[in-house]
């Protein structure tokens, strides 16, 4: 046995609403930079939907993530090392930025600076690739809230097998959002994927990270990540990623996405897991096994052999004790509700889901719904199977049965504590019909409906002898807006068009100098660096 | 190197002596100063299908020539005697390998080349040193697939084994032979100048990324695990308390 920590996530999709606040700030925060365009270490996804980038889920066509080859060894979908450098010079599993979007943004200056006229002046679109003019096709979200579905959403990988069966009429359609980060997998493929050994899994964590001065930018790992969560920065031709907010996770804080969440979906812990079972678990020969198969990597904090090794491996004491308290194992182990996102890629990853019972619950309600009827709701999850086998493909590998277990468990909490609060007869059979106890029910409502922030979020700090390198992966470790011609320097930000231009000559103290009404010329502070000269500043002595 | 004239000198002495040493130095102070800038830059993201072809095409043609001259330049005629090869086997397989090799090297270029120009996204990512570079490359390549195909496949033959490889190989041991070198036509000696300039221009550009060639990813872990090294400040570009300039970059 060899025991390692790894912090991972829960989300309760039933609670996400959609609003992308995650994605926001996740972006204000990590990737608000030129050449980050179109990066989104954290993005949400209307199901049933293409996804981000188009299709990504397809490994048929991406070659992501990891197989078992002919003797059920392990190996890289896209082939072998000798293979990956053969093909370093040209990657054919590499997205197309056309398949994220060409990112843009828009001439806003013709607004403010168009003379009067009768006209009204209108912002073109602007390539943040080319500095040019662009018409938009796709972006992230275009097929948001089911918009275009009809026409996009019917190429959503995860419908195979339920062609027949899904409708795009508005009438009968189903939708659920899916947030995505990077899924910081035990087994994770992009590090594998990466020649230059410039991706790394950090020991102590678990979260995995580019080292920007090592990076060589050979794009193995955009392919290689079979969720396409790396990504390419076009500006400095290195790959970059979710970073798990560690500067925020190391000083004991949550993720700015899970920070953010309007719906307080997200949940944050520490698992315990044996290093030594992890590729065992990944050959597992029946894709839909790998659900259990990870199951069982993970290991019981609560159980002292476990916590000796643990502190023979050099793990901190609080560490152990924050694993104890973990509401990722809560969910995902002792309860059984949380369940990985496309187990059959085989890296198993960190980032879990509580599938959504609303698509279930609509129908439910439409058919009449009975709170006191809960056996009622488990019939109606049964007939339903089209939510039921779109959300196996998501979660299971395609096993209807464990999806189906955690959404009667889930409405099984609903129904049992509906009944306690209304003060009404508490079918005392119902928890074990989902195989739990009434503490159980109660443990699952406390932590799935009350969701404090205490409970959700259980970050043990890294330790102080470790400060000082708390720092940042990228370049900018100073604010986003005091950049050269920055907003914080008086420019027009990072963002502005004249970023997408190379090289803008120094304007120099033409700008910083105005004629005012008195006719006299002024010097602008607005955008003085505090250090060059300030011509005009104060008024010429008067003659007196 | 008795009548050498100070031109000449330059030229075979002088010029290859500066460029080796900018070289060497260039490639030190980039990489302590700029690892963050170390990348090949690639702009498959940006355009994929003329890269599909050019680029693999150029590179794999680039290695052919890099292998025929190691074998052509550095490895002496007495050695390729010694062991039995008459110098027609050799002639003919030079001119049959090199000629293949010009072939994927010019088509490979052409390929890149019009890609460079024409594809506003990949234009857009261009830094001056990149024009540079690729001017140099054109002339070292037209200059060296000129004498390979019409001079030794379908000409009478050029002996550069005796002039340019004597002089080039001499400039490592300190005594470079500049006669031989003065004597040999001049394509050649536009061809090795050429070089000389891109050795100069290497450091500075996104050449560097050939020293990258990941060949460590044969026989590595595939998982890679690294402690949150505790020693060590972080060694990210600006944190050193002066400011950071990118390299080769257009931005």
């Amino acid at each position: 046995m060899r025991v390692m920590a790894n912090v991972a996530m829960v989300m309760n999709l039933d609670k996400c609403i959609g609003c992308h606040t995650c994605s926001v700030t996740c972006k204000q925060v990590w990737t608000n930079r030129p050449g980050t365009e179109y990066v989104y270490f954290n993005n949400v996804e209307t199901k049933p939907g293409v996804g981000y980038p188009k299709r990504y889920e397809d490994q048929e066509q991406w070659h992501g993530g990891w197989t078992l080859d002919r003797r059920g060894r392990l190996q890289l979908r896209a082939g072998g090392r000798v293979k990956k450098l053969a093909q370093l010079f040209y990657n054919p599993d590499l997205p197309s930025i056309d398949d994220y979007g060409d990112p843009w943004t828009y001439d806003y200056q013709t607004l403010i600076q168009a003379p009067l006229g009768t006209h009204n002046p209108s912002a073109r679109s602007i390539s943040a690739l080319t500095g040019k003019g662009m018409d938009v096709k796709w972006g992230s979200n275009f097929d948001d809230d089911l918009a275009g579905a009809p026409e996009h959403a019917v190429d959503d990988p995860d419908l195979i097998g339920l062609e027949d069966r899904v409708r795009m009429e508005f009438e009968q359609v189903f939708m659920f959002y899916l947030p995505r980060i990077c899924e910081h997998c035990l087994n994770p493929s992009c590090v594998a994927s990466c020649p230059s050994g410039a991706m790394y899994k950090r020991e102590e964590d678990g979260i995995v990270l580019v080292d920007q001065d090592r990076c060589r930018g050979w794009r193995m790992c955009v392919s290689g990540c079979p969720y396409k969560k790396v990504y390419f920065n076009h500006r400095t031709g290195k790959a970059e990623k979710c970073t798990f907010c560690f500067p925020r996770i190391e000083a004991g804080q949550p993720t700015v996405c899970s920070e953010t969440c309007v719906g307080r979906l997200r949940y944050l812990g520490l698992m315990l897991y044996d290093a030594d079972r992890v590729l065992d678990a990944a050959a597992t020969p029946d894709e839909q096994d790998l659900y259990e198969a990870q199951l069982g990597v993970f290991l019981d904090p609560h159980d002292p052999a476990v916590q000796a090794e643990a502190a023979a491996a050099g793990i901190p004491h609080d560490w152990i004790a924050a694993a104890q308290r973990s509401p990722v194992y809560e969910l995902a182990v002792r309860h059984r509700v949380a369940l990985p996102l496309h187990p059959e890629y085989r890296t198993l990853p960190m980032v879990w889901y509580i599938p959504p019972l609303s698509p279930v619950a609509d129908v439910v309600h439409a058919a009449g719904y009975d709170p006191n009827d809960p056996d009622k709701v488990f019939a109606t999850i049964d007939s339903l199977r089209i939510p039921i086998d779109y959300l196996a493909n998501l979660f299971t590998a395609g096993a209807a049965e464990t999806v189906r277990a955690v959404l009667r468990k889930l409405a099984a909490i609903r129904a049992y504590m509906r009944a306690a609060q209304l003060g009404l007869d508490r079918d005392e059979d119902l928890p074990g019909s989902v195989g739990a106890t009434p503490d159980d029910i109660d443990d699952l409502y406390r932590l799935l409906a009350i969701a404090k922030y205490e409970d959700r979020y259980v970050i043990p700090p890294a330790h102080a002898e470790d400060a000082g390198r708390l720092m940042g992966q990228h370049e900018q470790l100073f604010c986003s807006l005091d950049t050269d011609g920055g907003p914080g320097m008086g420019g027009a930000g990072p963002h502005g068009i004249a970023s997408y231009r190379p090289s803008q000559p120094d304007t120099g103290h033409a700008d910083q100098t105005f004629r005012a009404d008195d006719g006299r010329s002024h010097f602008n502070l607005l955008g003085w660096d505090g250090r060059g000269s300030a011509p005009n500043l104060f008024p010429e002595p008067g003659p007196s | 190197m008795t009548n050498a004239s100070t031109g000449e000198l330059f030229l075979w002495v002088g010029l290859p002596y500066l460029a080796l040493g900018i070289f060497v130095v260039g490639h030190i102070w980039r990489w302590r100063y700029d690892q963050f800038g170390w990348t090949s830059r690639s702009t498959q993201l940006q355009e994929r299908k003329l890269l599909k072809w050019g680029s693999p095409i150029f590179h794999y043609g680039t290695f052919a020539a890099i292998g025929g001259h190691v074998i052509g330049v550095l490895i002496p005629e007495s050695v390729t005697r010694a062991i039995g090869i008459p110098e027609n086997v050799y002639r003919w397989f030079s001119a049959g390998a090199g000629t293949l090799a010009a072939v994927l090297v010019i088509g490979g270029v052409i390929v890149l080349a019009t890609r460079r120009l024409t594809v506003p996204r990949v234009r857009a990512t261009t830094a001056s040193v990149d024009y540079l570079a690729l001017v140099l490359l054109l002339i070292v390549i037209l200059t060296g697939v000129a004498p390979t195909v019409g001079v030794n496949m379908f000409g009478h033959g050029y002996d550069y084994r005796s002039t340019v490889a004597p002089w080039f190989r001499g400039l490592f041991i300190g005594s470079p032979d500049v006669t031989a070198i003065s004597t040999a036509p001049v394509i050649y000696q536009v061809h090795a100048t050429a070089a000389w300039m891109i050795w100069i221009v290497w450091p500075f550009s996104r050449l560097v990324h050939a020293w990258s060639y990941p060949l460590w990813y044969l026989w590595r872990p595939y998982v890679v695990y690294r402690s949150r090294d505790t020693s060590r400040r972080p060694s990210e570009p600006g944190t050193g308390g002066r400011k950071w300039r990118k390299i080769g970059a257009p931005y």
